[in-house]
C-alpha cells in the first residue's frame, strides 16, 4: 500500500499504456480482452483511491518523474483540485468497462474488440496523465493520447451507424485545431517565462506582474484551445455528431470524463497559471467566459429540446450543463468556483448514467428516437426508473446531485449579485424539464409497441443484462446519495478545491 | 520593412497558421482539409523551433573539454556532469560559463513530440477518410451531408410506413 501511495500516480498511467500495447497484439476473444481491460481498470481505480487517500492526508505532494527536480524535470502535481476528478475518472473508466462486455457483443466486431479495448486504455491513460501532470507541455501530449484514441473509438460507432465516420472526422479536425491552438498558447507562455513547468511560470507570471502582450495572447490561445476541447459554447459543434453516432458505452466514458478533463485544464490555466488578479485574466472571465457559458446555457438547452433522436438531445444539454460550470469559473469567487467543481462531478455521474440507460434501450430494442422509447417503462421498468432518477438529477429536482450544485451555484451568483445569472439557471432548468419530460411523458404514459404485447395484454419484459444494470443502477444511487449528503461533498471536497485554486489567485 | 526581415521567421510562421486555417475551413474536401491541418501544424513547429534560436549560439551539444579531468574518456566526460545537472546541485556543464553560446535545445525535443503528434493525427485521419469513401463513396463535405440527409428522411419515412402498418 505504500508503494502504491508513493508511485501510485505515475502507475496509473503507465499501467493502461502498457496494457494498450499489450491488449493490441492479442487477435481476438470474447472475454479475455474485456477481462484483461476491467482488471486494469480496477486497478487504476484503486491506485486513484490511494492518491485521493494520500492527498486527503498531505495536502499537495508533487512526484518527480525519473527522478529529475522540477523544474528540468516533469513533475506529477497531485492536490485538492486534481485527485479527486482522478478518483472520478477511474471510477467512470471501471463503471464503463464493466458494461462495455454486452456493449460492445452488439456494437463492435469480435475482430475489433482488442483494438477497441487498447484505444479504450490509451484514452484512459491520456485522460488521467492530463488531470495530473505538472507540466504544460506535457498536458498537450496526453490531450493528444486521449483525443486522437477517441477519435478512433467514435468512428468505431459506424458498425451501428454510418454516420460515426464523419462525425470522427469532424471531431478530429476541430479538436486538432483544439490542441494546436493550445500549444501555440504553450509555446509563447515559454516565450515568455522560460518554463514549462506549471509552478514556475506562475512564479515567474507574477513577477513579471502578468508579463507582457506575448502572455495575454498565451493566455488567448490557450482559453480557445481549450474551449474547443470542452465545447465552449460557439466552438461545440463537434459533440453532438460525436455523442450520438459513437458506441454506447464510448458515449458514456466520454460525457462524463473527456469534456470534464479539459474543464479541469481550465481551472488550472485561469487560476493556477494565470491568475485572476491580471486584468486580462478577469476581463476574458468575467465578461468572455460569462457571457458564451450564460448564451450556451440558453441556446443550447433550447436546441436539445428540439431534437428527435434521444442521444442528440442529451448532448446538446451537455453542452448547457458546460455552461453551468464555466458560469462558476467566470463568477471568480470561491462560492462559485465550488458549485461549478460540484456541478462537475454531479454531471459526470448523471449524463455518464444517462448515456448508460439510453444505450441499455439501444440494445434491446434499438431505440435512437425519442418517439420510440413509448412504453418502455413497462419492458424495461429498471432501466427506466434508473434513467428517471438520473433525469430528475439533471433538472435539479430537490434530494438529487443536480440539485445540490445548481443551489449552489445561484447562491454565488446571488453573493456576488448577478440575479441575471441566477435566472439564466432558473429558466435552463425549466426547458431541461421540458426537454427531459418528452422522454418521461413517451417512456411512461405512451403504450409500448404491439410486439412487446402478449396474447392476454400484458407486456413482454426485456430487461437489459445485468452488467448493464449494475453500472447505471449504481450511478442512480449515487446521484440520489451526493442528493441528500450533498453539503458535505459540497464542504469536504468542492470548497477544499475551490479554495486551493482561489489561495494563489492575487485577489 | 526591416521589421520584417528581422522578425522573417515569424512572418512565415504567421503566413503558414492563417494559410493553413483558411484551407481547413474554406475546403469541402476531406483530404484538402487534411493538408491544411498539416500546414497549421508545421507553422507551430516552427514556431517553436524560432523560439529556440539564440542568436550566434551554436548548436547545442556540448564541447569536451580536455582540460577538467584527466584519465576519464569522452563517454563518461559527458555522463557524468549530464547526471549532475540532473540531482539538481550543479549545474557546472562544461563550458558554462565561458563564451560558448548554445541555442535551447528544449524547443527541439518538445517539437519532436509535436511532429509524432501530427504524423498520428494525419495517419487517423486519412484512414477514417478511406474507410468515409468506402461507405460513402466519397470525400466531398456536402455530398456526405446530402447522403447524411437523404438518410434522415428516409429513416423517418420508414418509421411512419411501420407506423402506419402497425395502425
Amino acid at each position: 500500500m505504500s508503494w502504491l501511495s508513493t508511485h501510485g500516480v505515475a502507475f496509473a498511467i503507465i499501467l493502461p499504456l502498457l496494457m494498450a500495447a499489450v491488449m493490441a497484439v492479442f487477435s481476438k476473444g470474447k472475454w479475455l480482452p474485456w477481462l484483461v481491460a476491467l482488471t486494469v481498470t480496477i486497478v487504476i481505480a484503486v491506485s486513484a483511491w490511494t492518491v485521493f487517500q494520500t492527498q486527503l492526508s498531505l495536502g499537495e505532494f508533487i512526484y518527480q518523474m525519473g527522478g529529475w527536480e522540477p523544474p528540468y524535470g516533469i513533475a506529477l502535481r497531485i492536490d485538492a483540485v486534481n485527485a479527486p476528478i482522478l478518483l472520478l475518472i477511474a471510477s467512470m473508466a471501471v463503471m464503463s468497462m464493466v458494461y462495455a462486455q454486452p456493449a460492445t457483443g452488439a456494437e463492435i466486431s469480435e475482430r475489433r474488440g482488442p483494438p477497441f479495448y487498447a484505444a479504450f486504455l490509451l484514452c484512459i491513460a491520456g485522460l488521467m496523465g492530463m488531470v495530473v501532470t505538472g507540466d504544460a507541455f506535457n498536458v498537450f501530449v496526453f490531450l493528444e493520447v486521449s483525443s486522437i484514441s477517441t477519435y478512433t473509438l467514435v468512428a468505431l460507432g459506424a458498425n451501428r451507424d454510418r454516420r460515426a465516420l464523419s462525425a470522427a472526422f469532424n471531431y478530429l479536425i476541430l479538436g486538432s485545431i483544439g490542441a494546436t491552438f493550445f500549444v501555440i498558447g504553450v509555446g509563447f507562455l515559454y516565450a515568455e517565462t522560460g518554463t514549462l513547468n506549471m509552478e514556475d511560470i506562475r512564479r515567474i507570471l507574477a513577477n513579471l506582474d502578468g508579463g507582457s502582450r506575448v502572455a495575454q495572447v498565451a493566455f488567448g490561445f490557450i482559453v480557445v484551445g481549450l474551449g474547443l476541447k470542452l465545447a465552449l459554447f460557439p466552438l461545440h459543434t463537434w459533440l453532438p455528431g460525436a455523442y450520438a453516432y459513437s458506441p454506447t458505452v464510448i458515449t458514456a466514458f466520454l460525457a462524463s470524463t473527456a469534456t470534464k478533463a479539459a474543464l479541469y485544464l481550465l481551472y488550472r490555466f485561469c487560476f493556477t497559471v494565470f491568475d485572476p488578479g491580471f486584468d486580462y485574466v478577469m476581463v476574458v472571465l468575467t465578461y468572455v467566459i460569462t457571457g458564451l457559458a450564460a448564451t450556451g446555457m440558453i441556446f443550447a438547452s433550447l436546441q436539445a429540446f428540439f431534437q428527435t433522436d434521444a442521444r442528440r438531445t442529451l448532448a446538446f444539454s451537455s453542452v448547457a450543463q458546460v455552461g453551468y460550470m464555466l458560469l462558476g469559473i467566470g463568477l471568480v469567487s470561491v462560492a462559485g468556483l465550488a458549485g461549478s467543481y460540484l456541478h462537475l462531478i454531479n454531471h459526470a455521474v448523471v449524463k455518464g448514467g444517462l448515456f448508460l440507460a439510453l444505450g441499455a434501450m439501444w440494445y434491446r430494442f434499438g431505440i435512437t428516437r425519442i418517439s420510440d422509447m413509448a412504453g418502455i417503462s413497462k419492458t424495461m421498468p429498471i432501466t427506466t426508473a434508473a434513467f428517471t432518477v438520473l433525469a430528475f438529477s439533471l433538472i435539479g429536482v430537490p434530494f438529487t446531485a443536480g440539485f445540490v450544485s445548481k443551489v449552489a451555484l445561484a447562491e454565488a451568483a446571488a453573493d456576488k449579485g448577478w440575479w441575471w445569472a441566477v435566472m439564466v439557471i432558473m429558466v435552463t432548468s425549466i426547458i431541461a424539464l421540458f426537454y427531459m419530460g418528452r422522454m418521461m411523458m413517451a417512456a411512461y404514459f405512451s403504450p409500448p409497441p404491439e410486439s412487446c404485447q402478449n396474447d392476454d395484454g400484458t407486456f413482454i419484459r426485456n430487461e437489459a443484462p445485468i452488467l448493464m444494470l449494475l453500472p447505471m443502477v449504481g450511478l442512480a444511487l449515487l446521484s440520489l446519495l451526493i442528493g441528500l449528503r450533498g453539503n458535505i461533498v459540497l464542504t469536504d471536497v468542492a470548497e477544499n478545491a475551490a479554495r486551493t485554486l482561489m489561495s494563489g489567485a492575487g485577489l | 520593412m526591416e521589421f520584417l526581415f528581422s522578425h522573417f521567421n515569424y512572418v512565415v510562421v504567421i503566413v503558414l497558421m492563417m494559410t493553413g486555417l483558411y484551407v481547413v475551413f474554406a475546403s469541402r474536401n476531406l483530404i484538402k482539409k487534411l493538408v491544411g491541418l498539416s500546414t497549421f501544424q508545421t507553422s507551430v513547429f516552427l514556431l517553436y523551433i524560432t523560439l529556440g534560436k539564440v542568436a550566434s549560439g551554436q548548436p547545442p551539444i556540448l564541447e569536451y573539454d580536455p582540460t577538467t579531468k584527466s584519465g576519464y574518456d569522452e563517454h563518461t566526460a559527458f555522463v557524468e556532469p549530464v547526471l549532475l545537472a540532473a540531482s539538481g546541485k550543479s549545474y557546472a556543464l562544461p563550458g558554462q560559463g565561458s563564451e560558448i553560446l548554445y541555442s535551447n535545445p528544449l524547443p527541439h525535443v518538445l517539437i519532436l513530440t509535436a511532429i509524432v503528434v501530427g504524423v498520428a493525427t494525419l495517419a487517423i485521419g486519412l484512414a477514417l477518410t478511406v474507410r468515409i469513401r468506402e461507405v460513402y463513396a466519397t470525400i466531398e463535405m456536402d455530398s456526405i451531408e446530402e447522403q447524411d440527409l437523404q438518410y434522415n428522411l428516409e429513416g423517418l419515412e420508414d418509421e411512419a410506413a411501420a407506423g402506419s402498418d402497425r395502425a
